[in-house]
């Protein structure tokens, strides 16, 4: 920034910071980020909502350190930092769920460990963090956290509910007595694929809505 | 972008590098035995469901000294060896052992109504990492009463069921002879017919995990043979 008044913590841009990227800025269905592990931890909603969770503090955290050391780390090897960084802090993430979360550090299981391939992080810290100021990219990592877990959400509920007739492991379809008039679950909601098909329909969805999203040929 | 020296680049990872280490150990080292002490109790409390028992993890320690009464290891011949703790035994480092070398643990049980329970552990590869589990068995040493599953890493909605109730629960009553031939419990893709009493249903989407689980529990319990018929009908 180019003036050197101090800006107050919630001005307008701060809070676009906030929520550009839970709507118009969307990390999965704009910025096209984080698409793999939308795809792996959407089956059932319990999972996608740690992810979430798990990955705002990640991306939020290291958005800081980075922004704190953006000008003492040296441009050459600016990933390798970024790299060391993320990955400490996932491990020590890692380490606390099993000490002290362990059920939850069980149930994530492998997906811990992933988040440090997650591009959304490597993403922020390589677009904003680095020229930016601390409080900043807190912000921007809590609002592209967000974004993330929206969406991440938003798929495992139509995955889970259709695929297994459950929302939140509770067998909804089951108590309301479906299954008796000839319903049977979608299986194919519960492979991979359709985590695709229902993330392009929320992106269908939101640029038909925004037609400002549409890019120009 | 300011340009930096070599001097800096090397002096500034070398200190990211050693701070994070430092760092890192650190809290390895002092989270290391909530840790240990976590998979202690994960241990007994999934025995302890295996016989229907379920716990919290403060109440795990007091019911497992309450209804898990004895245990022991076996060799391959099914005899008792002495002076080895069976709790302790990891049942993935011994499968690396030839068979004749390995400890085979067995874990005794009374339930509420005094019936004697034979719990044995087991231990397989699912898709993406191990799975494990415990199996317990009725004084008949044939029918099963009951099973706990766990797992690593197996797809979550598809192999992960294994450790879900409607699959455990399919487990009690089945039995593992057919008379004195060992048979096991066959994990049946496009579901069992209605009497099967060495069969249960396939996850769908989950049939590696599924086949995992049959293979585990044959290779498991087949070691136990010897001991299983000895004991029979004698508790």
């Amino acid at each position: 920034m180019s003036n050197h008044e101090k800006e107050p913590m919630f001005s307008a841009r701060n809070l676009k910071l906030l929520t550009g990227p839970i709507g118009t800025n969307n990390p999965i269905t704009i910025q096209v980020l984080g698409i793999c592990s939308a795809l792996a931890v959407t089956v059932k909603l319990k999972p996608a909502l740690v992810m979430a969770l798990s990955v705002t503090i990640v991306v939020a955290i290291s958005n800081v350190v980075i922004a704190a050391m953006r000008k003492y780390i040296p441009d050459r090897i600016r990933i390798i930092v970024q790299l060391v960084v993320i990955a400490t802090l996932v491990i020590l993430v890692d380490q606390f769920l099993k000490a002290y979360a362990f059920d939850v550090s069980k149930q994530l299981s492998v997906f811990v460990g992933l988040i440090i391939t997650n591009c959304i992080i490597m993403g922020r810290l390589e677009a904003f963090a680095m020229a930016n100021k601390p409080w900043a990219s807190f912000i921007d990592g809590l609002g592209n956290g967000a974004g993330y877990g929206l969406i991440l959400i938003i798929v495992a509920f139509f995955r889970e509910f259709l695929g297994s007739g459950t929302i939140y492991g509770y067998p909804v379809m089951q108590k309301l007595g479906i299954y008796s008039l000839g319903y049977e679950n979608n299986g194919m909601m519960i492979l991979p694929p359709m985590a695709l098909i229902v993330v392009g329909l929320i992106i269908w969805y939101q640029r038909s809505k925004d037609r400002t999203l549409i890019e120009n040929k | 972008m300011k340009e930096f020296s070599n001097r800096y680049i090397f002096i500034f990872s070398s200190i990211m590098v050693i701070a994070v280490a430092t760092l890192l150990s650190l809290a390895a080292t002092v989270l290391q035995p909530r840790q240990l002490k976590n998979l202690e109790i994960e241990k007994k409390k999934s025995m302890l469901e295996s016989i229907g028992i379920p716990s919290i993890r403060e109440s795990t320690e007091s019911l497992y000294d309450k209804y898990i009464n004895e245990s022991f290891v076996l060799n391959s011949k099914g005899e008792v060896v002495d002076g080895v703790a069976a709790f302790p035994v990891e049942l993935a480092l011994e499968q690396k052992k030839p068979l004749e070398q390995q400890y085979l643990p067995v874990f005794l049980a009374s339930t509420d109504t005094g019936e004697k329970v034979t719990i044995i552990p087991v231990q397989g590869k699912g898709l993406w990492g191990p799975i494990y589990g415990y199996v317990s068995l009725k004084p008949d040493m044939n029918t099963i009463y009951g099973v706990t599953f766990d797992h690593k890493g197996e797809t979550p909605g598809l192999g992960a069921e294994i450790n879900t109730s409607s699959f455990e629960g399919m487990f009690p009553g089945k039995q593992l002879y057919n008379g004195e031939k060992f048979v096991s419990i066959g994990v049946v893709k496009g579901g069992t017919k209605p009497g099967d009493i060495h069969g249960v249903d396939a996850i769908s989407g989950g049939t590696i995990t599924s086949k995992a689980l049959e293979k585990m529990l044959k290779d498991c319990i087949v070691k136990y043979n010897d001991y299983l018929l000895k004991n029979r009908n004698q508790i």
